[in-house]
């Protein structure tokens, strides 16, 4: 089912949402890919408020190609990056920040799905590569934290989006995950596949 | 000969592939937009195909990993041209990165310092073919990181045959699963040795879909193995469906009895090529 969705969403919203619906969002988001979210873990384990509420956003990870300078950034390209390096720590971040949906690219394993059905929140899958339509839907960046200690790609970035997708649920707050159900069609699809190469001449 | 104009050109070529995905490969996109049955997938070539749009009519890269520039040239050995290429593609690079602008992709891989240009040790890459002539054609390939990590080298044992190199292409094919950005291009590169298969894998990227090997016998082993990876509904993006790749293309050396390579260069979606002749008297075009 196609969703647009205005941010913030409240957990009730996010539980609504299933494995297979498309979502178009409305509103903030903010990047992080692996050192933001140490960075923004070690703030909130000694107690330091972050300079954003990243519980009324959607977390991105993306490294964006940024051009300009503080206040007038061009963001040339910002599609998803691999989620599955952000494994370690999203779980204690879904529970630490309570974004309602986690934008990245090919999923995301067991912890993280665990803290999905527990936290309420949907990891959204967006398509790789996308960078120049992702960036088309980014209406402005509203700010950038970390930028000096973590460089362009690594910086959390906060952008105001316009209908910003198609974005895929393939992991949801009720256990459905597209990933699973997948893997074992494909296994069964690549069985018979093998037979019909060992069948040949 | 100006080295500025070559330069120049050289820079439009950089600009080109990184910004304007080639003919054969949206025709490719729409063909297999037209085929799919999964929505999920139909989805996802959707938004490649806008995004390939965005990308063109904007002079934006289509990608933000805009890759390692890697050459390609074929360099007619009476070209009056030959020392300077490597000048040119390196200064090029610099000019590219800044102006365009591309990722600072380039790290040293033993420090993690980055130049910032996309230069560094045997940085921008260059594959040095020698022919005959006096004309030299300059092929780019800007390779992306997430494709490239789903590359491999297989050293077979001789006695599994085709059906062993086919049953390890499609196996390889599915457990990279969606990370390549499917639907790719494969290019396999078969025997030769270690470095050879890779090498060949790695050409074989670089031809037109919708190209075929010249002889038969290798052509319909192609579309066979093409057939197989998409029965198995890994899908664009590996969401599932119809097209897991759009191309599979074979180059092949001959090999030592004992050994069996089999290099497997996956590229994802993004089949950014750009090409630049340059003749003896200096003319050029960018294509």
């Amino acid at each position: 089912m196609e969703r647009k969705i205005d941010l913030p969403i409240d957990e009730a919203g996010v539980r609504e949402l299933r494995m297979g619906d498309i979502l178009y969002l409305t509103g903030s988001i903010f990047t992080a890919r692996d050192e933001a979210h140490l960075l923004m873990l070690e703030a909130h384990d000694s107690g330091q408020a972050l300079p954003f509420d990243p519980s009324r956003m959607a977390l991105f990870h993306c490294g964006p190609v940024i051009a300009g300078s503080d206040p007038d950034w061009r963001v040339i390209a910002a599609g998803p990056t691999t989620s599955i390096r952000m494994e370690l720590f999203e779980d204690r971040f879904l529970e630490a920040f309570r974004p309602r949906i986690v934008i990245g690219k090919g999923g995301m394993a067991e912890k993280t799905q665990a803290a999905l059905e527990r936290v309420g929140a949907v990891y959204a899958h967006y398509t790789g590569g996308a960078g120049a339509l992702a960036a088309g839907r980014i209406s402005r960046v509203e700010g950038v934290h970390w930028l000096d200690r973590l460089g362009m790609p690594e910086a959390v970035w906060i952008f105001s989006v316009k209908e910003f997708g198609p974005l895929l649920v393939t992991m949801d707050s009720v256990g459905g995950n597209l990933y699973g159900e997948l893997d074992k069609e494909i296994s069964e699809n690549l069985k018979g596949v093998l037979e019909r190469i060992e069948g040949s001449d | 000969m100006e080295s500025t104009t070559v330069k120049a050109a050289l820079v439009d070529a950089l600009r080109a592939a990184a910004t304007i995905l080639p003919e054969d490969v949206v025709s490719a996109l729409l063909d297999a937009r037209e085929r799919e049955t999964s929505p999920l997938g139909a989805a996802q070539l959707d938004a490649i195909l806008e995004n390939v749009k965005i990308a063109r009519n904007g002079g934006i890269p289509m990608c933000q990993d805009t890759g390692i520039q890697t050459f390609f040239v074929r360099a007619g050995v009476d070209s009056p041209f030959l020392a300077e290429i490597r000048g040119w593609l390196t200064g090029a690079v610099i000019e590219a990165t800044a102006e365009i602008p591309l990722r600072p992709n380039t790290v040293n891989p033993l420090t993690g310092e980055n130049p910032g240009d996309n230069t560094g040790a045997f940085m921008p890459y260059i594959n040095w073919e020698l022919v005959e002539g006096s004309e030299i054609e300059i092929t780019v390939l800007p390779k992306g990181g997430g494709s490239e990590n789903m590359s491999a080298l297989y050293m077979l044992p001789p006695g599994v045959g085709l059906k062993g190199i086919k049953k390890k292409i499609v196996e390889h094919v599915v457990s990279a699963g969606g990370k390549p950005c499917p639907p790719t291009i494969v290019g396999v590169g078969i025997g030769g040795g270690a470095d050879i298969a890779m090498k060949l894998g790695k050409r074989a990227v670089l031809r037109e879909i919708g190209s075929r090997h010249p002889e038969p016998d290798v052509a319909r082993l192609e579309a066979e193995l093409l057939g197989l990876i998409n029965a198995t509904g890994v899908g664009p993006m590996g969401v599932g469906g119809a097209t897991t790749s759009l191309a599979v293309h074979i180059e092949y050396a001959y090999r030592h009895p004992a050994s069996l390579p089999l290099g497997i260069l996956i590229q994802c979606w993004a089949d950014r090529r750009a090409r630049v002749r340059l003749t003896a008297d200096g003319a050029i075009e960018v294509s």
